[in-house]
């Protein structure tokens, strides 16, 4: 066989696979979007971005994404340089830490919910220090930052580990000479990580970031365990269109606009951390 | 502009002793090279000096300071890394200027102290360059320039041409040294290369197995090695061996003919000769030619002598074939001998 061709032979029946089951629905899902019983047209858009919930769950949204995802990526980079200097335990303390990863979302913000909820962790084990009387709710629409930061805790500790096993991947990957060199050309611990740790990373950051914050995007699970109704978000909307009002043609294009936020934010964060040709590792 | 003392300098690796009692005095301005085998101790020697790595036992003191306990930027030393380390994410510009960067010198200073390196090096034109489009050569001349750049007092440098096909070594070897020498930097390069050491070194300290073994000029580790384990590994090929057993009244018995020897001594000795101090003569040793090879300047004949093999180096027109019976005679005042208990040379 040609071996340029060989190459495209192989690819096939992927490319066919994620064809059939990922952009045929797509197109589908865009269909129903932009049309309506009286034809094409912008009428689902409309109709969604007009309902007073809208703004108020795509502010919601990104605020999540603003607030999660920044922490998550200082975390995760503090965690992989950890990790990346152990010696000894390193796999351990690796499994530990992606424990998390393992776990459903929805089981996540069930978690966490226990441990919030009135009668859950956090209340007993204040009660049984003596610092409150009786349990309170902390996940009331009384306390729309408590439960924010709920959710916040809980985004943050179910999925830090996709950012981290990444970075732990991409640190692994720079040589140990260029940390040598920035040492002995007089830079510090903390110089080495801003001129020649982050710098390499680019591409690692570049892929975890990208994942990270589409996720963020998606978020549901979580906030639906954790603040129900009290902390409308897009995909929450989604669902609600498609499953209680039985109004598909909003659902597609609610998830539309969550499409195009995404694709937005990953051309910014590509662009962002791009490396110049000729200076890859 | 610094002279560099090693004091009792050890190192171990767990169990590992890497380094055993390293005595080194190198004078300023001194184009010193570390020689040996891989494996004997020269990049660890090396990384105890520049600070990327703690000695177990002993101090290191650079311009009559002690420098054991400071972290590398503090010691005055620059390095040149054996796979570069250039900066892939730095242009050369900045990698060059990395260092000054480091010490906040001025914008304006930076740019002429690396334009005027970056001169030195014949790199100006490729200022703007990542080193992903840059050659081997081309980095490797980034990395010296980076190094020198810092106005050092010493220079280190771990196998800097190793990653360079033949021919650029020897040009390399030749700038690098020219460069040094206006510099007037104290040198440390570390090499497994016998002809690199020889070609650039005021002195060569020769290692084996975590210890110097010689520390003296080319010439002398060429002519006089102060062990067997010198004469052995120093020259291509390097010495021969023969035994040899007293008569007495400092005479020696090798294979079957007598020589003078060293008369403090009188037991079993090693002779040994360069392949190249033989002539033919009637009254030589007898040896039976196994390989003969022609190396275009001369002829490099392995014989059998005295049941051992042994090399000479004989004028190109000589007609050999194996087989041939040759009689080959040492030059008297290039014999060698060495004590066998000690491998140590014995005059
Ligand atoms: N960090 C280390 N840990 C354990 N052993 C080491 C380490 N560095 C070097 N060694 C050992 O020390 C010896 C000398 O190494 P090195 O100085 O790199 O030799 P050279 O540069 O002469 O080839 C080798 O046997 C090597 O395996
Ligand atoms: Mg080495």
């Amino acid at each position: 066989m040609n071996p340029r061709l060989l190459p495209y032979f192989l690819i096939f029946p992927v490319t066919l696979f994620l064809c059939l089951f990922f952009l045929y629905p797509f197109v589908l899902v865009s269909q129903e979007a932009f049309s309506n019983e009286n034809g094409y047209n912008l009428d689902n858009f409309r109709e969604v971005t007009s309902y007073w919930k809208f703004p108020i769950s795509l502010k919601n949204t990104f605020l999540l994404a603003a607030a999660v995802v920044p922490v998550q990526l200082a975390l995760s980079l503090l965690m992989a340089t950890m990790v990346n200097r152990m010696k000894r335990g390193r796999d351990l303390i690796l499994y530990i830490w992606t424990i998390p990863l393992g776990i459903s979302d929805l089981a996540a913000g069930i978690i966490w919910l226990a441990i919030f909820e009135q009668s859950g962790f956090l209340n007993s084990m204040l009660g049984g220090l003596g610092l409150i009387d009786s349990p309170t709710n902390f996940l009331s629409y009384q306390t729309p930052v408590m439960v924010f930061v709920a959710i916040m805790l809980a985004e943050i500790w179910r999925a830090t580990a996709i950012m981290l096993v990444i970075l732990v991947a991409g640190i692994g990957l720079i040589p140990k000479e260029y940390y040598e060199a920035g040492e002995v050309f007089g830079a510090s611990p903390w110089q080495r990580f801003l001129k020649i740790t982050l710098p390499l990373l680019r591409p690692s950051l570049q892929t975890a970031l990208v994942l990270r914050v589409i996720l963020a995007f998606e978020v549901f699970a979580v906030v639906q365990a954790l603040g129900g109704t009290l902390f409308p978000v897009l995909m929450g909307e989604t669902y609600a269109y498609q499953f209680d009002l039985l109004d598909g043609g909003a659902a597609a294009a609610i998830a539309l606009i969550i499409l195009a936020i995404s694709i937005t934010f990953t051309l910014i964060i590509m662009r962002a951390l791009r490396v110049p040709k000729g200076a890859t590792i | 502009m610094a002279v560099i003392e090693i004091k009792n300098v050890a190192k171990t690796f767990g169990s590992y002793q890497a380094l055993h009692d390293i005595n080194l005095t190198i004078a300023d301005q001194e184009f010193m090279v570390l020689l040996g085998a891989s494996g004997c101790g020269k990049s660890t020697l090396l990384r105890i000096i520049c600070g990327l790595e703690t000695a177990s036992e002993g101090e290191v003191w650079i311009g009559g300071r002690r420098v054991d306990h400071l972290p590398p930027k503090d010691r005055g030393i620059s390095m040149v890394f054996q796979n570069y380390a250039v900066f892939p994410h730095l242009t050369v510009f900045e990698n060059i200027g990395f260092g000054l960067r480091m010490q906040k010198m001025p914008d304006d200073d930076v740019k002429r102290r690396v334009e005027r390196t970056a001169g030195l090096m014949h790199i100006d034109q490729l200022l703007s360059r990542y080193s992903g489009e840059l050659s081997g050569g081309q980095r490797q001349r980034v990395a010296v320039a980076r190094a020198l750049a810092m106005e050092p007092d010493v220079i280190l440098m771990d196998e800097p041409l190793s990653n360079l096909d033949a021919l650029l070594r020897m040009e390399m070897r030749a700038e690098l040294k020219g460069v040094l020498a206006e510099s007037n930097t104290t040198a440390i390069y570390v090499t497994h290369d016998q002809v690199e050491a020889m070609s650039m070194a005021d002195r060569i300290s020769v290692m084996h197995e975590g210890k110097i073994v010689q520390a003296a000029s080319p010439i002398e580790v060429y002519r006089n090695p102060a062990a067997e384990f010198v004469a052995g590994f120093i020259g291509n090929p390097p010495m021969n061996f023969l035994d040899a057993t007293p008569q007495g009244g400092g005479k020696y018995t090798v294979a079957g003919h007598s020589f003078d020897g060293p008369s403090a001594a009188n037991s079993n000795l090693q002779f040994a000769i360069r392949p190249e101090d033989m002539k033919l003569s009637d009254d030589g040793l007898q040896a039976v030619a196994k390989v003969v090879e022609p190396l275009g300047a001369h002829l490099l004949v392995t014989c059998e002598l005295d049941g051992k093999l042994f090399r000479a180096i004989l004028d190109s027109e000589m007609q050999v074939k194996p087989g041939d019976v040759l009689k080959l005679a040492p030059m008297p005042d290039r014999i060698r001998w060495f004590d066998p208990a000690t491998t140590l040379a014995v005059a």
